[in-house]
């Protein structure tokens, strides 16, 4: 129920006094309002939960915490009884 | 797809589920409060590959579960009615009532559909002018403002004949009531990240400080949990109960304040209901009285009393609290299949019963030993 999905919002309007878009999943694009996202432009991503846009995505803090966990694996990787217990299994 | 493949990534999460496996020292309950969470922990199979002194919990996050049955009925009652068309999201036409189910009455020749967005019914009320439009209003934090803003177009429209049965309920005080219960025991909370994006988690703060539990928002993806429960297993061994954020590409502490606006001009808090677990102070939303309009139950008040019957065998209200997990169940896959539900647990696509049966989790956890064996691949593939 709670399910959202990211997408990339492509298109911009107003209808019956809301803001409203398109937004591309992955090439599957439908209308969502955006009418909660005051800041949203074409070309950002939003996450869109039953037609409506919840939240704009940040793109910089998304980068980096990926950037911090994948650090994380890589120092897992280079220790040493970490990489033997890998090789057992 | 950007922003869901890189949160799939297997060498990413082993990575995560390392670096748990290394600080761990005791055994710990983590509960994730969203069933769309208890979903993707199945799915993935992170339920098999945490460590074996991590146990998740899952918890009540799942709205067509907690529906109360009063409420199903009402719903059946309303869309049996030749005058109405009831639309609903699809989750909710297999949940059983008490007699039949959503399903059987559009069987039966009932005029009930399923929409996507809640604004989908203003357009079936525009072309149907002779009938009444009854939605079904559910769901979490996360759906209310979608649910408000269709009653504040209505109104702002002049769509009379629309009306919505409102069945919303609210996440923490779920949580307090859990924290103080007696029988559940939990450790850690992983918060739902979608609720929490709309609600922020400033309200997660000073329940952290009275009942000592630290609480990380988290995601959907297997990327999302695992680092949900690597932050919340470091603030146990350290000693910490904080609020934390595993999800800060969408979750900022205030939330999504023009959402919120939106539910507090239409919605106020009340008392509400939770199917299996009985009446939670102000853990939902009713109509404030410059809506009362568009409250199904005003309008159609000879719904208002029906006796209700719930299934003896079926323990939803249990493994809604996390005291018993689906396969501790004896009719689960047995006389409970999504085919044949006893309980709306095992027909959501967020029940934690359906999600067991789904991914094949029919061994009792108390019964084996080898439950927690390790496999040897992550299930990340997309259904």
């Amino acid at each position: 129920m709670c399910l959202g999905i990211p997408g990339k919002v492509t298109e911009l309007y107003q209808a019956n006094g809301m803001k409203m878009g398109k937004v591309d999943f992955g090439g599957v694009v439908k209308e969502a309002c955006l009418e909660y996202l005051p800041e949203i432009q074409v070309g950002d991503y939003t996450i869109v939960h039953v037609g409506f846009g919840i939240s704009q995505l940040d793109e910089e803090e998304a980068h980096e915490t990926l950037k911090l966990l994948k650090e994380m694996d890589m120092i897992a990787g280079e220790l040493p009884e970490l990489a033997d217990r890998q090789n057992d299994s | 797809m950007k922003y869901i493949d890189e949160y799939r990534d297997e060498k990413v999460t082993r990575g995560l589920l390392d670096e748990i496996g290394r600080i761990v020292t005791r055994e710990w309950k983590l509960m994730e409060v969203c069933g769309g969470q208890t979903h993707s922990i199945l799915k993935s199979g992170l339920d098999q590959l945490l460590p074996p002194q991590i146990e998740l919990i899952h918890g009540p996050g799942c709205p067509v579960c907690v529906t109360p049955l009063e409420l199903i009925d009402k719903a059946i009652a309303l869309a049996s009615r030749p005058d109405v068309i009831f639309v609903s999201y699809g989750d909710m036409l297999r949940v059983p009532g008490s007699e039949r189910d959503l399903f059987s009455v559009k069987a039966a020749g009932g005029n009930v559909r399923i929409v996507y967005s809640p604004l989908d019914s203003l357009k079936i009320a525009r072309e149907n002018p002779d009938k009444t439009i009854v939605f079904f209003g559910i769901g979490f934090e996360t759906t209310a403002p979608a649910n408000a803003m269709a009653v504040a177009q209505a109104k702002r429209q002049g769509i009379k004949n629309f009306a919505m049965l409102v069945s919303h309920v609210t996440v923490p005080p779920a949580i307090s009531a859990l924290l103080e219960s007696p029988d559940v025991r939990v450790d850690g909370f992983l918060a739902a990240g979608h609720v929490c994006t709309v609600m922020g988690y400033w309200e997660y703060e000073p329940l952290v400080k009275k009942y000592k539990v630290p609480v990380v928002v988290t995601g959907f993806e297997p990327v999302d949990i695992v680092h949900g429960v690597l932050m919340c297993v470091k603030q146990l061994e350290e000693g910490r109960a904080e609020v934390e954020n595993a999800y800060a590409r969408s979750v900022r502490r205030e939330g999504n304040e023009p959402a919120q606006a939106i539910i507090n001009q239409v919605f106020e808090p009340c008392d509400r209901p939770w199917r299996g677990i009985g009446v939670i102070p102000q853990s939902g939303y009713k109509f404030r009285e410059g809506y009362a309009d568009y409250d199904a139950e005003m309008r159609f008040p000879d719904i208002q009393t029906i006796a209700t019957k719930e299934s003896s065998l079926c323990m939803s209200g249990l493994v809604l609290q996390g005291l018993k997990k689906p396969n501790q169940c004896p009719a689960f896959g047995k006389e409970c299949t999504p085919q044949m539900p006893l309980g709306a647990t095992m027909v959501s696509s967020e029940g934690a019963c359906a999600a067991y049966y789904r991914y094949a989790r029919f061994v009792n956890p108390n019964a084996t030993s080898n439950s927690k064996e390790q496999t040897s691949k992550l299930q990340t593939s997309v259904v």
